[in-house]
This record gives C-alpha cells, sequence and structure tokens, in this order.
C-alpha cells in the first residue's frame, strides 16, 4: 500500500516535472570568455581588490539558468548555457560566427573593453547580441558603442556620479584626486571629473601615481608626500589596478576618508548588500561561486535574467521579437536592488541603482534621495539621453 | 441649506464615536522584524500592552483555526514560533522547513501550508505530529501563499520566476504554473472562488488569475498623483468578506489603494506613512490596519471614511498586523 502510493506520488510527480522535460526545445546562451584576461590571474583574484573581479564570474550565470525551470516551461524551452572560450578578439568572433549558424543569438561576453569592442565591430553584421558583464569603459557607451551590444556592467560615470551624489549629501566637496599610470586610471579619473562637475564638487589637485618604492620617485610613491600640503575633505583614488589604492586608507597626510578604488567603493553590488530581497540571491550567488560575490558575478546573472525575461514576456524564441522587447520600454527587470530595470535606448546601458560599499557593509543606495531626473531618477547616474555620445547603438 | 446642515450635524456625532470607540474590543498583534518583537496593542485604546520575545525576523502571523494560538513564522530561527493567546508567550516552535516566508491553515486545522524562500519549497506540516507529510518543489523565492476554503487547492508565487503555483493539496503535484507580472508576492481569492489577486511589486500592478482556467485576465495598475510607475511597489492585499472592496498596499509610494473588486477599478489612494506593506482589517472591517515597514509605525484607518485615525509606533520594521478579537 505503502509503496504504491509512493509510486504513484512520482508518477504525479513526474508528470508535473517541470525541468529536464525531453520534449522541451534547447534555448542556448552562448557565454565567451576571453582566455587571456590578466583580471582573473589567480594573485589578482586572491587579492579580492574592491572593483576588481574575484574570479570568473560564469558561476552567476549558471545559478540564474538553475533559476529559469519555470518561466522556460510556459513555452518549453530548455534553457542552457554554451560556454566557449578564446585567447583573442577573432577567436571570439569565430565562436559566435559558428554558434550563430547553429541558431544562437545572445552571447554574455566576460573580456575587457579593447576585447569587446574589437569582437562587437567583427560581429557586427550578425543577427546577436552581446551583453557585456566585465567591461566597465565609458567609451563602450558613447563613441565606441554599437547597436546590439548591452551592458549589464555599470561604467565607471555610473559609479563616479554616485560617489558624487553620496559627497554632495555628506558636504565633502573638496577632493584630491591621485591617478595611476595604466589608461583605464586616466579614464576613471576623467569619469571623476566629469561626475565633479556635474554634482559641484570641487577638485583641488590631480596628482599621479606610481606603485614603487624608487627614493627618485618619492613624490609619485610616497602617500605622506601624495597626500600632503593641501586640505581636502576626501582622497578619489583613480586604480583600475587595486594594489596601490588598497594602501591609501589610512596613511593620508590628513585624516580624511578615501573614495574610488578603495575605502568608500561604489560598485554594482556587494555581497553583503541585503535590502531588496538581495539577502536570499546573495546567499545563491555566494553558494554558487564559492565566495564572496562581486558585481561581476551579479551582472552574469543578471544576464541570463535579462534574456530570459526578454523570451518569455515576448513569448517566442525569434531573435527579432525577443530582441526589441529586450530593448524596448516594457521591460521589467528585477536586480534586487528595489528599482525596475531596462536597458537604455540611446546606448544600450542597463540603467540600475549604485551600491556606496565600505569593506564589509553596502552603507548607501544612488541614486541618492533628492536627485531627481525629468523622466527616470535612475538615469542621474552616468550618460542620459542629453549627453550620450553614442550615434549609432539606437537602432535594434 | 437644509440637507448640509443635516450633513454637518451628521458629521458631529460621528465623530466622538469614531475617535473613541470601535465597536470591537480584542488585540492586535504586530510583528517587528528587526527587534525579534511582537508588540501587544489594545484595540480600543491602541496602547502598548506588552512585547513578546521571539525567535530573529518576525515575519508573517496568523492564529489557529481554533484562535487559541497565534503562529509567527520567524526567518532566521528556521522555525514557526507558538504564542500563547491567554498568556501572550512564546510556548512551542514548529519546524516548518528551512527559512519559512508565509504560511496559511487547511480550513481542517490539521495542517500549516509554507513557503520556504531559501530552498524554493513548498512545505505541509501535520500540526497533529509536527511532521512534514510534503515539500513541493517550486520557483526561487516563494513567497505569497493561500489555500482556498475547500482546502482542496494551494496558491503560491515564486518571487524570482514570477509565477503562481497552483498544488494540489492532496496529491501534492503541481497542477498550473501561470505566470502573473513581475516580482509577484501576496494573493488574495474572490469570496467565489473565481478570481485570484496577485500583487506584482515590481510591476506596479495586481494580476487577476481566472482560476478555472489557470490564466492572467487582467491586470489592474496603480498610479497615486505625484508618482511615477517605477516609485508603485504593490505587497500586502486584502478583500473584504463580501468581495466587494480590496486594500494593496504600495510599498516605496508610501500608499493604500481601495479598489473596486467588481469593476476592477482604484477608487481612492491614502497616505499611510513610509512603505506600507502589511495590512489587516478588523472582525466588523470598520477599521484597516496598514504597517509601514520603514518608519516603524501602523497606520490605523477607518474605512468608512477613508482616512487615518492615529499612527501608532510598533517597533523596528513592522512586518504584520495579527487581528485578534
Amino acid at each position: 500500500m505503502n509503496g504504491r502510493l509512493i509510486a504513484l506520488i512520482a508518477l504525479a510527480l513526474l508528470a508535473f516535472a517541470p525541468h529536464g522535460n525531453a520534449a522541451d526545445t534547447p534555448f542556448k546562451i552562448g557565454y565567451l570568455e576571453w582566455s587571456e584576461d590578466p583580471r582573473y590571474r589567480e594573485e589578482r583574484v586572491k587579492a579580492q581588490y574592491p572593483l576588481q573581479p574575484w574570479g570568473r564570474p560564469v558561476s552567476g550565470a549558471e545559478q540564474a539558468i538553475q533559476e529559469t525551470k519555470f518561466a522556460g516551461a510556459a513555452l518549453k524551452l530548455q534553457f542552457s548555457l554554451e560556454k566557449r572560450s578564446a585567447a583573442d578578439a577573432a577567436g571570439l568572433a569565430d565562436v559566435v560566427k559558428q554558434l550563430a549558424a547553429q541558431g544562437v543569438s545572445y552571447f554574455i561576453v566576460d573580456a575587457d573593453g579593447a576585447v569587446l569592442a574589437d569582437l562587437a565591430k567583427r560581429t557586427a553584421s550578425l543577427p546577436v547580441a552581446l551583453l557585456n558583464i566585465s567591461a566597465a569603459d565609458d567609451d563602450l557607451r558613447g563613441t565606441q558603442c554599437q547597436s546590439r551590444l548591452l551592458h549589464v556592467i555599470p561604467d565607471y560615470a555610473m559609479l563616479t556620479d554616485a560617489l558624487a551624489q553620496y559627497l554632495v549629501l555628506r558636504r565633502w566637496s573638496n577632493v584630491l584626486v591621485l591617478r595611476g599610470p595604466d589608461p583605464g586610471d586616466a579614464d576613471l579619473a576623467n569619469a571623476w571629473a566629469r561626475s565633479a562637475k556635474r554634482f559641484g564638487v570641487k577638485i583641488v589637485d590631480t596628482r599621479p601615481f606610481k606603485l614603487g618604492n624608487d627614493p627618485r620617485e618619492r613624490e609619485l610613491n610616497n602617500l605622506a608626500l601624495l597626500t600632503g600640503n593641501r586640505d581636502y575633505d576626501a582622497v578619489f583614488v583613480a586604480d583600475t589596478d587595486g594594489e596601490f589604492a588598497r594602501s591609501v586608507p589610512y596613511q593620508t597626510a590628513k585624516p580624511r576618508p578615501v573614495i574610488g578604488a578603495a575605502g568608500l567603493v561604489a560598485d554594482g553590488w556587494h555581497w553583503s548588500w541585503e535590502r531588496d530581497g538581495a539577502r536570499q540571491l546573495n546567499n545563491r550567488l555566494i553558494k554558487a561561486a564559492g565566495r564572496p560575490v562581486t558585481s561581476y558575478d551579479w551582472a552574469a546573472w543578471m544576464a541570463v535574467k535579462s534574456v530570459v525575461e526578454a523570451v518569455v514576456r515576448s513569448s517566442s524564441p525569434d531573435f527579432k521579437k525577443s530582441y526589441a522587447y529586450l530593448r524596448g520600454g516594457d521591460i521589467v527587470l528585477d536586480g534586487f536592488k528595489g528599482f525596475r530595470m531596462g536597458y537604455r535606448p540611446w546606448d544600450g546601458q542597463l540603467r540600475q541603482p549604485i551600491l556606496l560599499n565600505t569593506g564589509n557593509w553596502a552603507i548607501a543606495l544612488a541614486p541618492i534621495e533628492g536627485f531627481l531626473d525629468a523622466k527616470n531618477n535612475l538615469d542621474t547616474l552616468g550618460f542620459d539621453a542629453k549627453e550620450t555620445a553614442c550615434r549609432n547603438g539606437v537602432s535594434q | 441649506m437644509k440637507s448640509k446642515l443635516s450633513a454637518i450635524q451628521a458629521a458631529f456625532l460621528t465623530l466622538p464615536l469614531l475617535a473613541s470607540a470601535p465597536a470591537w474590543a480584542g488585540k492586535l498583534y504586530v510583528s517587528s522584524e528587526k527587534d525579534g518583537i511582537v508588540s501587544v496593542f489594545d484595540s480600543t485604546t491602541l496602547a502598548l500592552k506588552s512585547k513578546i520575545r521571539t525567535g530573529d525576523k518576525p515575519r508573517d502571523m496568523a492564529f489557529s483555526p481554533d484562535h487559541k494560538k497565534l503562529y509567527v513564522a520567524c526567518g532566521d530561527g528556521n522555525a514557526i514560533n507558538i504564542i500563547d493567546v491567554a498568556q501572550d508567550k512564546v510556548i512551542g516552535k514548529l519546524d516548518a522547513g528551512t527559512d519559512p516566508e508565509r504560511f496559511v491553515f487547511s480550513p481542517d486545522g490539521k495542517t500549516l501550508w509554507a513557503t520556504n524562500e531559501e530552498t524554493a519549497k513548498v512545505t505541509a506540516v501535520d500540526l497533529a505530529s509536527g511532521k512534514q507529510v510534503a515539500a513541493v518543489e517550486v520557483g526561487e523565492e516563494p513567497e505569497g501563499i493561500l489555500i482556498t476554503p475547500d482546502g482542496k487547492t494551494v496558491y503560491a508565487t515564486s518571487e524570482v520566476a514570477n509565477i503562481v503555483h497552483v498544488i494540489d493539496s492532496a496529491t501534492h503535484a503541481l497542477r498550473a504554473n501561470v505566470a502573473v507580472g513581475n516580482r509577484p508576492r501576496r494573493l488574495a481569492l474572490s469570496p467565489d472562488g473565481s478570481e485570484l489577486w496577485v500583487s506584482n511589486e515590481l510591476s506596479g500592478s495586481v494580476s487577476l488569475v481566472d482560476t478555472h482556467k489557470n490564466e492572467v485576465r487582467g491586470e489592474i495598475k496603480f498610479l497615486p498623483k505625484g508618482f511615477r510607475p517605477e516609485d508603485v511597489t504593490p505587497v500586502g492585499i486584502i478583500m473584504t468578506r463580501d468581495g466587494s472592496t480590496a486594500y494593496v498596499t504600495l510599498g516605496r509610494a508610501n500608499h493604500v489603494a481601495r479598489v473596486d473588486v467588481k469593476s476592477h477599478t482604484v477608487k481612492d489612494y491614502l497616505l499611510t506613512g513610509n512603505r506600507p506593506w502589511g495590512i489587516a482589517l478588523s472582525p466588523d472591517e470598520k477599521t484597516l490596519y496598514v504597517t509601514n515597514g520603514q518608519s516603524d509605525d501602523m497606520a490605523v484607518i477607518d474605512t468608512a471614511s477613508f482616512k487615518i485615525r492615529k499612527a501608532v509606533p510598533t517597533g523596528r520594521a513592522p512586518y504584520t498586523v495579527a487581528v485578534f478579537e
């Protein structure tokens, strides 16, 4: 009797099982990694610099796939990841061509800005969309923008706007900038200069720094000298590597907070964020990654969610229909940051709130209350429709 | 002129009544998520009577069908605390799976059905033995749960899958998965059982589900004056017993909406406080209680005039109001 009951229940469960149904059509999402990406070198990942990835974010995308079983069931679609890697943009473009020929139309890309821009150019004529999860370069959303290139990860301008709003709230109005030698550092410093101007924060000085101990370059590597002989309310460190930035807090000549790449860091996500249901998402992402997670992991998760939401709500696996929905104004994406999100029509950037993180806590969420936009307050962060330098990203 | 006078006279006559004594006497229980406390208020004077220490993160609450016990889902304690209503003390705990979020009792009072947020399950617990009798796999972050008056069907929302699961309470099988709006939170059922209301926190709407066809037949959008669609985040939802009126709390929009059920139209909005989430009606349905999650208070609303009678401090992050007659 008991056995029969169990058999009956097992049968019932099988009949209604939402996943693994043989009749379901597979819907593959491409997931591309640039294998030579220096950001994932072992010692860098271990250092866990703020603003940098703490490991490959693919586990976030895999977690999101896990969460699609019921969403896909109604359309009899089974979502999965097709994970590939290549050593350069040409190799990645070949993968896109191959998979596109098999009907794959969405590709999540984990590569830096230069490789991604190159890849987008090489695949521009294909009926595919690329979702950027790890390149924050403002240029990719501006002069380098491409149609069908979407950005899940926030750009530098959004991060620095969030910081500037917070500084205005605190009335820390004078900032010293330390700028590193990499081209990326200059980009970050430029983003900060734009935000400072936009929100009325004054930059008292911008000083170049260089990592090292060479006594002949003391004015570049000695923190007491770098932060001395001026007063300021905060020090902004423009460091896209992270090694220099981590030693700045508590070593400034004046007892002032450090912001930017250390201290108070604006970012798309934080493992401690728990409002808006984020605690549950963080639990899942951390478990999947086997380590604390960053905005890169969240972006990989969000990229899959974006594609699935577009496919499910447009009720169609057809690329044209789902992509039109993905770029349209009706989409409601839930990124566990309280606001509904969608992609900006003018440059393909995911509009989203930005967290202001200390080491182990997200202390605030931007847009900071009181910063208003005529249409959507999330557009107080980053390039709005008027400011964008993107001229060819609008098309579908 | 005459009618105007009599209206004013009528107002004077009813005012003292409104201000002093509601037509029922009992207790109000308010769980405050961040304090680990359930506060008990006198329903007439609205004075704080006592504070009951519970497990961490007390959230959803419901009375046992015999009304002798109040069950409190405690998120961090992985247990449902049981409060004896006569002494207002925790007298026991019930294991209802990992991180029970919300729960309901079967109409026969034998089974408790709960959503388990962390493990993406809906579990059923036999109250006599305290044993789990079912664990149904559902979409990520299940939240709202409702059982039909005949006890045959359990509805549960998945906040991440954007689905209402229709569960057969006897076989524990999923009868249907209905795609609704984004981040579906709570549920209400029309008295005849034909229409299920689902609050969609991120879509700023309520989905109306035809329970015979198990498909969405319509939608109600909310937009109080001066707010943008993205600021409207409906969560709490309650319907009057006759099924004529529904009340929906609008979260970030700081208002509660009054909806005419038959015509599916919003009749009125009322400003209640910061992030209204929890909602309950008095037994005579003359008073509506709304907890404001981020202003740490509860709005006590007269339903006839649809005006706030009093704002009562509640402790940090008030979640649910349970009304005891």
